[in-house]
């Protein structure tokens, strides 16, 4: 960004030199705050977590309701009761979820890094907020502008129309007229809105060339400095010929859950949300720690799922094990001169596998969860033995 | 994830780890010792092969004859030292300058953060001499180094004298294509931090030099020399440099094969060559070697004036001539013909080294063990702690889901065992440990006022106080908290202490095997076994013996005990003090990290494991 904001200054494009990849909007915002940067990343980082604060709070209630509903609607098997949730239980929740978010050392680690990471975290929350609270129009600005910032927030869009059809009442079926009339009005929101940014942008700076800088450069990866991720040594090592494909497989990659996602998760679609941001954090061509730190925040919403988890433990231990080898081997690699590239992208397959591992413990626990609140708890087979649940 | 999510096979797993958990961690253990043991025999310790292929032979005609020539520069450098009452400068220029090599001088001086028994002051002055031959017909980009240390006394004056006559002879030869730095360099270890510093335009310890030094390019390798006497029976080569990095295995095998040729005994931890052979004697020798080795580098401490070059990415290692009571001796003239074609190999290089092993251990000089092979020693010590903390995990699953059966009309707050139960103890150890490494420096000057005591022994006294001090601790603070003073508060705690330990070790093994090997080999049976409820003063005796204070003190009688030169009790306890002053001097001084280790790592592990020993 000092980059960018030195070659405005100099009244050449930012995105001539090879370093720069941020938006206008983010150059023109750090044009006035670049004095008080640390400031500037502080209170991001405060407004995340107060965004997610009054999320989760207002997803609370949401949750309880239909919660209720469904206990009248005698939806639920009759011996579930101690799945059912308590307001009690849920009360300290979002405090937790703020909590998390702002203790996390990842967090912090991005915040002394000066990582515009934080700003897209900003943004990101804001966006569930405004959808949390049922108003499309705000949640649609919020997703163009993370949209903007980087690509792969596109595929929250899934998530956040299932929840704002979910708060109309609107049922989701193909045929049904008022879903696609919705479906559309928050389409057409969300394109115009980004149409928009990206004409302001253009007016800022006068010229089309943040367009390859900025999408170009997410899409085509085509700087390959080590990071967290799982792209770089993969690129490094392949021949010219390929790379192409690879990186259509690749990016495809990280849209392609949100289908078969949408279609298991329709009815929560805020666990969508969640998983999809994980996916977007693990898969996206520059992953960084703050990423993490986000989708880990709300990892306190779904505590209720802890007796489902089947390996906690071992996934905690791998992925905090995986962060403390990372700066060793980063040394042993580029200081001492003693490892070499593949140590470290050792640690960032491991890394990423727990990841990915996490996630899917929390989604098998969720939908074991669903599963024993409409089946009940105590299953047997027809014979009277203990049965086994499979995930098909 | 088949295995995992198998619902039979986890049950099957747990069970295993729950009922089989004291076996297996004894098994496990001795697993890894006894591969350790194994590792000087020949499946695990394969024969030592030339990588570079820059290097494959030694096809060098060695054509240096100035061995009378090195003799009386030797002469003259001891007669100008006496005068001088240090180094000559200006005789060293003088004679460097005449040898047509282009002369530079470097003033440097440091402070240290207490004056030790060798220095016994605070700020030390210093002058680094170096001549640069340029080569004649290549642009300096990359460079040589030879050097050889300043020594007060009568030591190192052949080496000057060795060096002096070796840039005369490479004056003369035009097959040069790296430039080649003849350094010598006072006060051993600080003036070579205060060269390789200013040389790479860095600021990591807080030497300050003066002066335009000249430079030659990128270093590729460098040898540094030491000797003291006119004619050597032996060639000793130290390879551990400091926090017990190691030079590229090919450097090693260079030197070996040049002491081959020429007919030079080479020696490594100053033991003569065993014949090879699968008897008891021989593995004995082996195992000798290696734990020598083992026990040197892990005291992070570089075996001679090489060390430092390691952490600028140069591959070096230093040549001791020995003169002992052996019947063949060799000269100087060998000796220089063993360099001469050393350095022309180095000449060679068209890279860095790096085809070969950077990580190894060395049961002889012909024989090496890789990290492949003796990882698994120490991935077996760390599978102890992992059973254990397993073991632990499931102990309190089950205990939590069995309340959460009877209790179901309410959850008392987090689902997890109470961890703010643990903040106490966490918080008091890491205090302690911080007390450790801040308060011995800071607190020498108060320490002398109130006893009669030198700053050295200050220092080392305040440490030992505290370092007991911590073991006094009250260690009732978690009784505050509800939830504490209960079964699971201790479980809790020793599975915490139990990963944090399994963490420290995996990450310093990577840097530092033999540190690792050693803290991990001595703290884990006690980490393992500890428990409030068993024999109390059985399992504190076994606590307190694997405490790193009491491994540093064993491992000094055992490294003296593999020397041949057995230490009585007396003087093994002043070793002790001595390497506890060492490693802290060499902590400021060069960013050793064993001192910060143990005082920030180890020891607030240590005290969480006493901690859970003391629980009420």
């Amino acid at each position: 960004v000092v980059e960018g904001l030195a070659l405005l200054d100099l009244g050449v494009s930012p995105y001539s030199g090879a370093i720069f990849h941020e938006t206008p909007l983010i150059i023109y915002l750090f044009h006035f705050l670049i004095e008080y940067a640390e400031l500037v990343f502080m209170i991001t980082d405060v407004l995340t977590a107060v965004a997610l604060y009054l999320a989760i709070q207002d997803f609370n209630k949401v949750v309880f309701k239909k919660q209720k509903l469904l206990i009248e609607l005698d939806k639920y098997a009759p011996d579930v009761a101690e799945l059912i949730r308590t307001p009690m239980e849920m009360h300290y929740i979002p405090l937790k979820v703020a909590l998390f978010y702002l203790l996390n050392p990842y967090t912090v680690m991005s915040c002394v890094a000066k990582s515009t990471c934080a700003i897209n975290n900003t943004v990101i929350a804001f966006f569930i907020l405004a959808t949390i609270k049922g108003s499309a129009f705000l949640s649609a600005v919020f997703l163009a502008l993370a949209t903007y910032q980087s690509l792969y927030p596109l595929t929250l869009f899934a998530p956040a129309l299932l929840y704002l059809l979910q708060r109309q009442f609107i049922p989701i079926k193909l045929k049904s007229k008022s879903f696609w009339l919705y479906s559309m009005q928050y389409a057409s929101l969300y394109l115009c809105s980004l149409v928009v940014i990206i004409c302001l942008s253009f007016f800022l700076l006068n010229s089309w060339d943040f367009i390859p800088s900025v999408y170009g450069f997410i899409l085509s990866v085509p700087d390959l400095t080590p990071n967290i991720g799982l792209f770089w040594y993969f690129f490094a090592e392949m021949f010219e010929h390929f790379s192409l494909f690879f990186v259509c497989v690749f990016q495809i990659n990280v849209f392609f859950y949100t289908i078969p996602l949408a279609i298991k998760l329709k009815e929560h679609p805020v666990f969508f949300m969640f998983v999809q941001i994980a996916i977007i954090s693990i898969f996206k061509s520059y992953p960084t720690v703050g990423d993490i730190a986000l989708y880990m925040a709300f990892l306190p919403v779904w505590s209720h799922l802890y007796r489902f988890l089947r390996n906690i433990f071992i996934l905690s231990c791998v992925l905090i094990v995986c962060s403390l080898l990372f700066p060793v081997l980063w040394h042993l690699w580029i200081y001492a001169g003693s490892a070499n590239s593949n140590f470290y992208y050792a640690i960032t397959l491991t890394f990423n596998i727990g990841q990915i591992l996490l996630i899917s413990d929390y989604f098998y626990a969720f939908l074991r969860r669903e599963y024993y609140l409409t089946h009940g708890l105590h299953l047997t087979r027809q014979d009277g033995t203990e049965p086994m649940l499979v995930l098909k | 994830m088949g295995l995992l999510s198998d619902p039979h096979c986890r049950r099957a797993l747990s069970r295993l780890v729950l009922r089989l958990n004291t076996p297996l961690c004894l098994l496990s253990y001795l697993l890894g010792l006894g591969w350790f043991l194994a590792l000087p025999l020949p499946p695990l310790a394969p024969r030592t092969y030339m990588s570079e292929n820059a290097m494959g032979s030694t096809m060098v005609e060695e054509t240096f004859g100035m061995g009378e020539r090195a003799l009386s520069y030797a002469r003259e450098f001891a007669g100008h030292k006496k005068k001088a009452g240090g180094m000559p400068v200006a005789w060293l220029e003088r004679t460097m300058w005449s040898l047509g090599l282009e002369v530079h001088r470097q003033p440097f001086t440091l402070t240290l953060p207490f004056p030790d028994e060798t220095r016994e002051r605070y700020m030390v002055k210093g002058t680094n001499v170096y001549g640069i031959l340029r080569a004649p017909r290549a642009s300096s980009t990359e460079a040589l180094v030879l050097s050889v240390p300043c020594s007060p006394g009568t030591q190192n004056n052949q080496a000057l004298g060795l060096m002096l006559a070796l840039a005369a002879h490479f004056r003369g030869q035009i097959y040069w294509a790296k430039d080649i730095i003849f350094l010598v360099n006072e006060h051993d270890l600080l003036g070579m931090e205060a060269w390789l510093e200013a040389y790479h335009d860095i600021n990591l310890t807080e030497v300050q030099s003066s002066g335009a030094l000249g430079r030659a390019g990128a270093i590729q390798a460098a040898i540094s020399l030491e000797l003291s006497s006119d004619v050597v029976t032996s060639l000793d080569v130290g390879v551990e440099g400091l926090n017990g990095q190691l030079p590229n295995l090919d450097l090693l095998n260079l030197f070996h094969a040049f002491c081959q040729k020429n007919g030079l005994l080479c020696t490594i931890q100053g033991k003569l060559p065993r014949p090879e052979g699968d008897s008891l004697p021989a593995y004995a020798h082996s195992l000798q070697t290696l734990l020598l080795m083992v026990l040197a580098q892990a005291s992070g401490r570089p075996r001679g004036d090489h060390g430092l070059f390691l952490r600028y990415r140069i591959e070096a290692i230093t040549l001791r001539g020995i003169n002992s009571f052996r019947q063949y001796k060799y000269d100087l003239t060998t000796l220089g013909k063993t360099l001469e074609g050393m350095f022309r190999k180095l000449n060679n290089l068209l890279e860095r080294l790096h085809q070969s092993y950077f990580f190894y251990l060395l049961p002889s000089l012909s024989r090496f063990v890789s990290i492949g092979l003796y990882m698994p020693a120490f991935g077996f010590l760390i599978l102890v702690l992992i059973l254990k903390a397993l073991d632990l995990w499931m102990k309190l699953s089950k205990g939590e889901t069995g309340n959460a059966e009877r209790l179901w009309d309410g959850d008392h707050g987090e689902p997890r065992p109470g961890l703010l139960a643990l903040v106490p103890p966490l918080v008091v150890c890491h205090a302690a440990g911080l007390a450790l490494y801040f308060l011995p420096v800071l607190g020498q000057h108060v320490a002398t006022q109130h006893f009669p005591v030198s700053e050295a022994e200050a220092v080392v006294l305040t440490l030992i106080a505290i370092y007991v001090a911590g073991m006094a601790l009250p260690h009732n603070a978690h009784r505050a908290l509800s939830g504490g003073g209960s079964d699971r508060g201790w479980m809790v705690l020793k599975l915490v202490a139990l990963l944090y330990l399994a963490l420290q070790l995996g990450c310093l093994a990577l840097l530092n095997f033999s540190l690792g090997f050693i803290l991990a080999a001595t703290m884990v049976p006690a980490a393992a076994a500890v428990t409030p409820n068993g024999p109390r003063v059985l399992l504190g005796v076994l606590l307190v013996l694997g405490t790193p204070a009491v491994t540093l003190l064993l491992t000094i009688f055992l490294q003296r005990e593999l020397e041949e030169a057995p230490a009585g009790l007396g003087e093994g306890w002043q070793l002790f003090l001595g390497a506890l002053g060492e490693g802290l001097l060499q902590h400021h001084l060069y960013g050793s990290i064993l001192y910060p280790f143990l005082a920030l790592g180890a020891h607030p592990c240590w005290l969480l494991l006493w901690n859970v020993l003391c629980w009420k």
